[in-house]
């Protein structure tokens, strides 16, 4: 026998390295069925890939099987990508398998779908379990990427909308594998400190894998775990994540979250406004239909004792007037456009606004108002009523217009 | 907590009931006059808050114990 006697080992090295330098063995997909699914305590993933015909035995690592976006089964129609090589020890050559997509429907979709029928039979989807976002929130927790425009759209809108408002930034990774677990413990950490009135998690667009972090059980627990409630903002409008389901309030894009979380200082202003004008009306109503029940008062308790009686009541009305002038005074004050207007309403009601401009009120010694220069009478005692007091005088001149 | 915030939200919850009290009909005007001046003072309060307040924006960090830290956080953008 002149042919060299290998080990085999030196068998199997050999192989390896022909196996190795293979193009095609070093980068491949390969189609079929998966059967034998186990997962070990280590985390590897084994599994063998059949058609009619043949097997082939995969292996996929931890680390790879942790990008998993479904859970592999029995008599699922797969590719997988990966290499091929020899494993030594046991004289089989396998797949070392780097990435497994379901064959046909697209893995992302099938995974998405799976995950959402399984937390909605658990009732993560519950209507009942949304709580409602408050309407003034003191502190908004934004659980999203330090980077990117998203953070930036959303502070400007709070910002603009209601700046009394406060913001906790929470950073996390959005995407990569490290994502998912990065945003729910993000979560959980906002409710174990209790950081915030509601919660903002989210990204701004990508592409379905960019957006992949979203779409994970862990952080579909902790949002509904949350005892904070949550809005889910994620990528545009048409893409729609399992966080969104779960979320106590799905927002379209971050800007739209922004939107959701806070109230409009215009509308804010608005109803501001809207109370003024309310308290004003309600109050000139009020001090009209006071002023019309004096004037029947006057008319028939005037008839007993003219005198005290009025006295009283004019002394009650121009108290309220007085207070009511000075309310009005304060008002004005006020910036507003509006208050300015409506508390014109009220100026329009006061005849004491009519003293202030320098008119005076004439009367004679028993109290009736001397109207015109010819009722009055050469030395006669009057009292003239100004703003701020009263003074008595002699008539000693007049002249009374042709 | 956010003070600001708890005033301005009292104040709004405030306004509604002064404006349903002095809408009930039944309020002498005596007392409609004392709720209009709290009332007027309450929105110039509110509308005071509005325009004045600045978002403030914290990033929160861990401290190595897991009690958050707080820091500054800048954005052009926001102002």
């Amino acid at each position: 026998m002149t042919q060299n006697v290998l080990t085999i080992t030196e068998l199997s090295t050999y192989l390896k390295t022909m196996m190795d330098r293979d193009d095609l063995l070093s980068s491949m997909a390969v189609r079929g069925e998966i059967s034998n699914y186990k997962v070990y305590p280590s985390g590897h993933h084994y599994f063998t890939l059949k058609d009619e015909n043949s097997a082939l035995k995969c292996v996929m690592f931890r680390g790879s099987a942790m990008s998993l976006r479904f859970r592999p089964a029995n008599g699922m129609k797969v590719i997988a990508m990966g290499r091929i090589t020899v494993y030594p020890r046991d004289g089989v050559y396998q797949l070392y398998c780097s990435a497994l997509m379901v064959d046909g429907v697209g893995d992302l979709h099938a995974a998405f779908e799976q995950l959402k029928e399984k937390l909605s039979k658990q009732g993560l989807f519950d209507p009942a379990h949304k709580k409602p976002i408050p309407r003034y929130p003191g502190v908004i927790g934004i659980i999203t990427s330090s980077a990117g425009a998203a953070i930036h759209d959303m502070l400007r809108i709070l910002a603009r909308r209601y700046p009394i408002t406060q913001v906790k930034l929470l950073p996390v990774r959005v995407q990569g594998a490290e994502a998912p677990e990065e945003i729910a413990a993000a979560i959980r950490y906002s409710n174990a400190h209790r950081l915030a009135d509601v919660l903002i998690v989210g990204r701004g667009g990508g592409s379905i894998e960019d957006l992949w972090a979203f779409n994970d059980e862990r952080v579909a627990y902790a949002i509904y775990e949350s005892r904070i409630p949550v809005i889910s903002a994620v990528g545009h409008e048409p893409d729609v994540t399992i966080s969104d389901y779960v979320a106590d309030v799905r927002a379209a894009t971050p800007s739209n979250a922004a939107e959701l979380a806070v109230p409009d200082r215009e509308a804010l202003s608005q109803q501001l406004d809207g109370f003024c004008s309310a308290m004003i009306s309600n109050l000139s109503g009020k001090i009209q239909s006071a002023r019309r029940q004096l004037g029947a008062f006057s008319a028939s308790a005037a008839l007993q004792s003219p005198e005290s009686y009025l006295k009283l009541r004019r002394r009650d009305l121009s108290y309220l007037q007085d207070r009511l002038s000075s309310a009005q005074l304060r008002l004005i004050q006020g910036q507003k456009q509006s208050f300015i207007a409506a508390a014109a309403k009220l100026d329009a009601l006061s005849p004491l606004k009519v003293l202030t401009r320098g008119y005076a009120v004439v009367s004679g010694e028993n109290g009736s108002l001397i109207r015109s220069a010819a009722q009055a009478e050469i030395g006669q005692t009057v009292s003239i009523r100004l703003n701020d007091g009263s003074f008595r005088a002699v008539v000693s001149q007049k002249e009374v217009a042709p | 907590m956010n003070q600001e915030n708890e005033t301005f939200e009292k104040s709004m919850r405030r306004l509604e009931e002064i404006v349903r009290t002095m809408e009930r009909g039944d309020v002498p005007l005596e007392q409609s006059l004392a709720l209009f001046e709290e009332g007027t003072a309450l929105v110039r309060a509110c509308g005071k808050l509005l325009d004045t307040a600045e978002l403030r924006i914290k990033r929160l960090t861990q401290a190595p114990d897991g009690s958050p830290i707080e820091e500054d956080f800048s954005d052009g953008t926001a102002v």
